[in-house]
């Protein structure tokens, strides 16, 4: 039997087992408020997130890859492609879109319009600086780290500080050469 | 503004409409960022017992915005009065919204008159964790626990409540049970209602 081609977003979001999205939202909610009480500098705390969605996304991976049974992407491009289209459908229940391109394919934004994370939240003038979501950039770059890119996620647009949409830019440090733990001839 | 943009603006996050509460992300992905939240805390403390105390009071903060929000949205803004009310609105409401199915069971304490169990073949939280035989009796259900409290104490039923694994005959993993205990006042109080 020929291997099954890589399945839709949809399709794999609707055969996974789900939880309520206002759970996921509300203990998103207590893990920042946590981080805020604890480390107080937004600063670390969006360090934090960061670590924190680091640590997920090299987890995330593997579980994405054998769930989505995507094929080896040929270029950065398709590899946005499938993180915005599959990945965030899969995890989360959401689509987003793959936009502005540069010159030389190593550098686009992911635009998300709906986002869990953020229902009912608000950011008090106390906490300007936060990247609410700063776990979803950590995701991604641990995600891609592990499939041997390198690269830098930042934030371009932020629906808690007023902009209409969340926009992630995604940059492609480098493609880093997959290295055996052992040696061929030992 | 010349050209309204596409989406509309909500200048204060309470004018937003409250949503149906029907959209769901997958287990995995609150799987992930409980198992994040447990080892961030993990590194904050030195025992078990601050471990525990730091997810109740996760879920506390959890459990109060979900009386808010279901109040509002289920039950059209009644309030429960009676002790049974609300332990039957944790264990059915609640439990469905978060969980997405009622709780296994609730049970009166047959020692004491303030206990009360509601009881989960296997909790949501606790399904991806296993606990090292070095944490003793740790419980992530703690979370859930802080959740109980959380909706108890804003409705005016203050207790303590905690989590327990109960090991079950015939079944590889245990059964958890979260003991609720009210306050005194609580049971005058009931009592003076009839």
């Amino acid at each position: 039997m020929a291997p099954a081609g890589p399945r839709s977003g949809d399709a794999i979001f609707a055969s996974v087992e789900r939880v309520n999205a206002e759970l996921f939202t509300l203990t998103y909610g207590a893990i920042v408020r946590q981080l805020l009480t604890d480390l107080e500098e937004v600063d670390e705390v969006n360090k934090q997130l960061d670590q924190m969605g680091y640590n997920i996304g090299i987890r995330l991976i593997d579980e994405f890859l054998a769930k989505s049974n995507v094929s080896r992407c040929t270029d950065f491009k398709e590899t946005t492609e499938v993180i915005a289209k599959v990945g965030f459908k899969m995890f989360l229940g959401v689509g987003a879109s793959v936009t502005n391109w540069d010159a030389e394919g190593t550098c686009c934004s992911i635009v998300l319009e709906d986002n869990p994370l953020v229902d009912f939240v608000e950011l008090p003038d106390t906490c300007q600086g936060l990247y609410y979501c700063n776990v979803l950039s950590g995701v991604i770059r641990g995600a891609l780290e592990m499939v041997s890119m390198k690269t830098e996620v930042t934030w371009l647009r932020d629906v808690l500080r007023g902009d209409d949409v969340f926009e992630l830019q995604v940059k492609l440090i480098k493609q880093v050469p997959e290295e055996y733990p052992y040696k061929d001839d030992e | 503004m010349i050209g309204a943009s596409k989406i509309k603006q909500y200048s204060n996050v309470l004018e937003k409409p409250l949503s149906k509460g029907k959209q769901e992300v997958s287990l995995s992905a609150f799987a992930f960022l409980f198992s994040e939240l447990v080892q961030y805390n993990q590194t904050q403390v030195d025992n078990i017992a601050e471990l525990e105390r730091r997810l109740e009071d996760a879920g506390y903060a959890v459990g109060a915005r979900c009386l808010e929000l279901l109040c509002h949205r289920e039950k059209g803004n009644r309030r429960e009065t009676r002790l049974l009310g609300i332990l039957s609105f944790v264990h059915s409401t609640v439990w469905k919204v978060l969980f997405g199915k009622v709780a296994d069971s609730l049970e009166k304490g047959t020692e004491h008159e303030d206990e009360y169990m509601i009881s989960e073949k296997e909790l949501l939280v606790n399904r991806f964790i296993s606990i090292p035989k070095d944490m003793g009796t740790f419980n992530c259900g703690a979370f859930v626990a802080g959740i109980v409290r959380g909706v108890l104490d804003s409705a005016g039923f203050p207790a303590v409540v905690t989590a327990h694994f109960v090991p079950m005959e015939g079944q590889q993993r245990p059964r958890t049970t979260i003991l609720i205990k009210f306050a005194e006042e609580v049971l005058r109080r009931e009592a003076r209602l009839g």
